[in-house]
């Protein structure tokens, strides 16, 4: 019998996080000028989606919502699940490529305070990284889908 | 050894952004903190004002360099809504901001201690202390600078045109036909460069003033630290009985313009449209980005505090057995 402490997240968190990462791509791609200009705000109801100041408070508000499911997650494997189940490779190459979209993504909003100015060269480091590694991960996340490689596997228990 | 390595890098990336956002609450590093006191604003005077122009052609002699060479015929545009914008034919605008002309002179004729008169105010970028073009701009093209100056790399814009939407004033201007996107996918990303005063900073970084204000001969503008300019520009307004715009505007730019009427009069008299600034109060654009970060500090030890409440409320109900096994 597995104990509660040792079971993996839930559907319903599974479903957050995939509804929760789908609305921070399409807020983090509607950053770049190409809705209006592809018609995806033409869209009847999806106007909003040209407003670069409503799709950027989205995004945080979402950026707020996921990192809190992050450090669970995190906290939950280590305290928990990690006892039953270890990290596969491909659950490794996501870990790595969700923290180089929340380390880019802090260092962004960490540059859009006041009173904080990065050199222009490590503006544009941090602008085409955090792009980068969503679009990344975005393929990895796909990839990975299709050849069913999950984020944990159970351990070998008692191997005699 | 592989198990704790794999530990390790999860702990790293789910961690990290508790870590790290909780430094964002922590005084920063002199690297990397926007130096307020080190910024540069600038003071018109808009009752020095003649309108002689003398700082537009000086704006235009200066910067000629940086001004765009576009390759004509410009790369067909899709889908076809996307309109090109050329100005390199009409180089002898000066009345309105385009990429070849980054300040101009607005007129109001308005009435001052009784008596009508025209005052000529000098417009550009007004380079906010937390501009949203540069907060905004998804390529890290448009950056502020320590020294209070916003500026857009000309080799690194594609010329989307977001940072004129997000511009409270509009200021950008595009120029089709020049930059990265001819080298990307001209047809279907981007569509030139966005252009605007960058204060000179190449003359600022030398020492020099900007062209405008060392060409001016009523001594129109003024340029120094931030907190002596704003004092100053206090210290007139409050002998003059006058306003100011540009302190608070935006949450505060680094232009501050002192008039002898208000900024409601002046702003109904100007002309206003297309490369045509407003002179209306603004609110702080990126204000929902600074209240919103403050709750990305809190999230993280929240997700960490749910966690560990889940682990101990399991711990307390596991049965003997479990834990026998467990242990085995």
């Amino acid at each position: 019998m597995k104990t509660r402490s040792l079971v993996l997240p839930g559907k319903g968190v599974r479903r957050v996080y995939a509804a929760l990462f789908a609305v921070m791509a399409f807020t983090g791609f509607g950053q770049m000028p190409i809705f209006k200009r592809y018609y995806v705000s033409d869209i009847p109801g999806m106007g909003w989606s040209a407003d670069f100041y409503l799709t950027h408070t989205i995004h945080y508000l979402g950026a707020i919502v996921l990192l809190g499911l992050f450090a669970y997650l995190a906290a939950d494997y280590l305290l928990s699940v990690r006892r039953r189940y270890r990290l596969t490779a491909a659950g490794m190459v996501r870990a790595a490529l969700l923290a180089g979209i929340v380390i880019t993504g802090i260092f962004r909003v960490l540059k859009n305070l006041p009173d904080v100015t990065f050199s222009p060269a490590f503006t544009l480091i941090i602008d085409i990284a955090h792009l980068g590694f969503m679009m990344v991960f975005l393929v990895a996340a796909l990839a990975f889908a299709l050849t069913k490689k999950g984020w944990v596997l159970e351990r070998e228990m008692n191997p005699s | 050894m592989s198990k704790h390595l794999s530990r390790r890098t999860f702990l790293k990336a789910g961690i990290a952004a508790a870590g790290a956002l909780t430094a964002s609450r922590l005084p920063l590093p002199n690297a990397v903190k926007g130096a307020s006191s080190k910024e540069l604003a600038t003071l018109i005077d808009i009752r020095k004002c003649i309108g002689c122009g003398a700082c537009v052609e000086a704006c235009q002699w200066t910067n000629e360099s940086k001004y765009p060479e576009p390759e004509k015929p410009f790369p067909r545009m899709y889908p076809s809504r996307v309109k090109v914008s050329d100005w390199s034919d009409k180089r002898d605008v000066t009345d309105r901001l385009t990429p070849y002309n980054w300040l101009f002179i607005q007129e109001a004729t308005v009435t001052v201690d009784g008596e009508e008169r025209t005052l000529t105010i000098p417009r550009r970028c007004m380079h906010c202390q937390n501009p949203p073009c540069a907060d905004l701009c998804p390529w890290g093209a448009a950056r502020k600078l320590e020294n209070g100056i916003t500026r857009i790399h000309p080799d690194i814009c594609l010329g989307g045109s977001k940072c004129k939407v997000v511009c409270p004033w509009h200021i950008p201007q595009r120029q089709t036909g020049t930059g990265l996107y001819l080298d990307i996918l001209p047809s279907f990303a981007g569509n030139g460069v966005m252009y605007k005063c960058d204060r000179c900073y190449d003359r600022v970084a030398q020492g020099e003033l900007p062209a405008c204000i060392e060409i001016c001969p009523e001594q129109v503008q003024k340029i120094g630290p931030r907190d002596a300019i704003v004092a100053e520009a206090h210290a007139i307004a409050k002998e003059i009985g006058g306003y100011l715009y540009g302190e608070k505007e935006n949450g505060g730019t680094n232009t501050i313009y002192v008039s002898p009427v208000p900024f409601e009069e002046l702003n109904r008299a100007i002309e206003k449209g297309p490369g045509r600034p407003h002179l209306k109060p603004v609110e702080d654009a990126m204000a929902h980005a600074d209240n919103l970060a403050k709750a990305m500090v809190i999230a993280p030890i929240v997700g960490i505090a749910a966690a560990a409440a889940r682990f101990l409320k399991s711990t307390s109900r596991r049965p003997e057995s479990q834990e026998k096994e467990d242990r085995s």
